[in-house]
């Protein structure tokens, strides 16, 4: 059908990101289902060894847009290296992860090619739509929260292409990687403008990346009963002696008690950890719909009609500031 | 400059009282407020204001009643405001209102910059800034937390990516979104508040004496509809969407009664224990 899914690559020096791996196995479900083919764009500098590994992971495709001006993300070149693709190629299909870099460049691809986008899609399908008399055949349901995370909505862009989503990390699981796949390379030779060149970065500055919630064994996570960003210490501690990673709610993050890649829930990460600590956290739905494929969740709250409770398996109605310490005593003094 | 302003439900702090029999939610009965991240964009534009002169000019799309945000952004440091206003404009996807944005910025005329707050907490899109910067044919810088210097047009922008943040050096004109780790809105002005608490729109009030009255003392709030944008029906609104609502269905979320533990040492102890012994920890 039509001309294939697409998957924009996203790296870093050659590393390829984790959300692009996870994108390639969706990818990879929805053109099978179709049947069709899936290529991906990878736009950087010196990123040709990464090719192999994009079709291990299920490309049959890989456009590599490699020049040294493209090194790091640029909001203009990207773009129109993508828009240029898009209109030689008219994909079916183009996902792009809602990370910093995708949430910039997706609305600016969609805005130029005039096509329907879903942000930050918990689920995609392929299926039927039908309106009035006409209906639309084996095209993409683009599933996402919406209100605060209240409902969740089934978006569809049946006339015109491509039709484009973004997706945050950890919601899909990337497929293990087939050395034996073959796929096709094609190396693009971008002629990029001075106008396309028009911003620049001066400096860039990155924290390793420290904080990964989507394959921690265990998660702590503070609210805004934790009050304060100098008490998130407390929940930085009770992690640190259970060795697992601190996470925290929307509201939290939002009060700058802690950065936004510790953003647990439906538009931060979606977590499936081992154990899953909720201290202070109400737990608004989005919370609670990013954290419900955890296997054990311990809910620490001073309201006992905060819904975290309700999706809890274990619970202690009390303030976060006591219990902590007894935990932390309790686990070192286990038997 | 211009600031481009949404009216929101405030969705942050849904209780029950907002929430139907059937579990859905009565958007209604949710209190309208200014899109928290347009306070903090509107905050870089009035600090540029303050620094550098130069007008602010709030817009913003939405129901008549949307008057309200530009009332606060006019109250807080806007010099004056436009309401898009038409019963076409309703039903907008983030394309559509880039689509009419478009229309009404270049009605407008030449800018130097545009704000936008990083994304409204209705949607959590933060698609319409870029998709309305592709739409003019310039720049964007996305996630900034401070303009660090500003001349003819030269700018340095600090903005926030993943794990860290970068400094981008443009030029005008530009478009940029507004991250809620930069500068802290300021509250409204008394003086201000006092002053545009009468003002409103030829379309609210009816007699032409006081229409006339409220123009002279500059509290005529001007309004654009399709006629006065000059776009065709087509681009707006539901009509000019490209993504459609297929359904719409209520979160169904595991449901639990979990078992407590009291907040004595014996009962975290006896927690601890449960979770050893079933290898959790």
């Amino acid at each position: 059908m039509e001309n294939g899914v697409w998957v924009f690559i996203e790296n870093d020096s050659g590393t390829v990101a984790d959300i692009s791996y996870e994108l390639l196995g969706k990818g990879r479900e929805l053109a099978d289902r179709l049947g069709s083919e899936l290529a991906c764009l990878i736009i950087g500098h010196q990123i040709s060894d990464t090719a192999p590994e994009l079709i291990a992971y299920g490309a049959d495709k890989v456009y590599v847009a490699d020049d040294s001006q493209l090194t790091h993300y640029l909001t203009l070149p990207y773009a129109r290296i993508a828009v240029d693709l898009i209109k030689e190629f008219r994909p079916s299909i183009l996902l792009i992860g809602a990370t910093s870099i995708g949430r910039d460049l997706a609305p600016r691809i969609a805005s130029n090619v005039r096509t329907g986008l879903t942000a930050d899609c918990t689920d995609l399908q392929i299926g039927e739509y039908k309106f009035g008399k006409k209906t639309w055949k084996e095209i993409l349901l683009q599933i996402r929260p919406a209100f605060g995370g209240n409902v969740i909505a089934t978006i569809v862009t049946p006339e015109t292409r491509p039709q484009m989503a973004t997706v945050r990390e950890g919601v899909f699981n990337r497929h293990p990687a087939d050395s034996f796949r073959r796929g096709q390379v094609v190396q693009l030779n971008p002629v990029l403008t001075d106008q396309d060149m028009i911003l620049k970065v001066v400096e860039r500055v990155k924290a390793e990346k420290k904080v990964n919630l989507k394959s921690a064994k265990i998660i702590v996570s503070g609210g805004m009963g934790v009050g304060s960003k100098e008490n998130f210490e407390i929940i930085h501690e009770l992690a640190g002696v259970l060795g697992g990673q601190v996470g925290a709610s929307r509201a939290a993050v939002d009060a700058g008690f802690i950065g936004r890649e510790h953003q647990v829930g439906q538009t931060g990460t979606t977590v499936r950890p081992n154990l899953y600590l909720a201290c202070g956290i109400s737990g608004a739905i989005q919370h609670r719909a990013g954290i419900q494929e955890s296997n054990r969740i311990v809910a620490i709250n001073t309201d006992l009609h905060a819904p975290i409770f309700s999706i809890a398996q274990y619970g202690i109605i009390g303030d976060l500031n006591e219990v902590i310490p007894k935990m932390i005593n309790a686990y070192k003094n286990k038997d | 400059m211009l600031c481009l302003i949404k009216q929101v439900p405030d969705t942050r702090n849904i209780t029950l009282n907002v929430l139907r029999e059937d579990g859905t939610v009565n958007r209604q009965a949710l209190p309208a407020i200014v899109n928290p991240d347009d306070l903090f964009a509107l905050e870089m534009a009035t600090g540029i204001k303050d620094k550098y002169g130069g007008k602010i000019t709030a817009m913003s799309m939405g129901p008549p009643m949307a008057i309200e945000v530009l009332k606060d952004a006019l109250s807080r440091g806007a010099d004056q405001a436009i309401l898009l206003t038409d019963k076409k404009f309703a039903g907008a996807d983030t394309l559509a209102t880039s689509s009419l944005l478009e229309w009404a910025i270049r009605k407008y005329g030449e800018l130097d910059l545009i704000f936008c707050g990083r994304q409204a907490i209705d949607g959590d899109t933060a698609q319409v800034g870029p998709q309305v910067a592709e739409k003019l044919d310039i720049p964007q810088v996305t996630f900034a937390e401070a303009i660090e210097y500003l001349s003819e047009n030269d700018i340095v922008i600090r903005r926030t990516i993943d794990n860290g943040y970068e400094r981008i050096r443009g030029r005008l004109p530009l478009l940029i979104t507004v991250t809620n780790t930069a500068d802290h809105p300021r509250p409204p002005s008394i003086k201000r508040l006092m002053f545009w608490k009468k003002a409103n729109t030829k379309n609210s009030v009816k007699s032409i004496q006081e229409q006339e009255k409220l123009s002279e003392k500059g509290l005529l709030i001007p309004v654009w509809g399709l006629e006065e944008i000059g776009c065709s029906a087509e681009i707006c609104g539901f009509a000019g969407s490209e993504t459609w609502i297929k359904n719409v269905e209520n979160v169904k979320l595991i449901s639990r009664n979990p078992k407590l533990f009291d907040t004595t040492e014996q009962g975290i102890k006896n927690l601890i224990n449960e979770l050893v012994e079933d290898h959790i920890i």
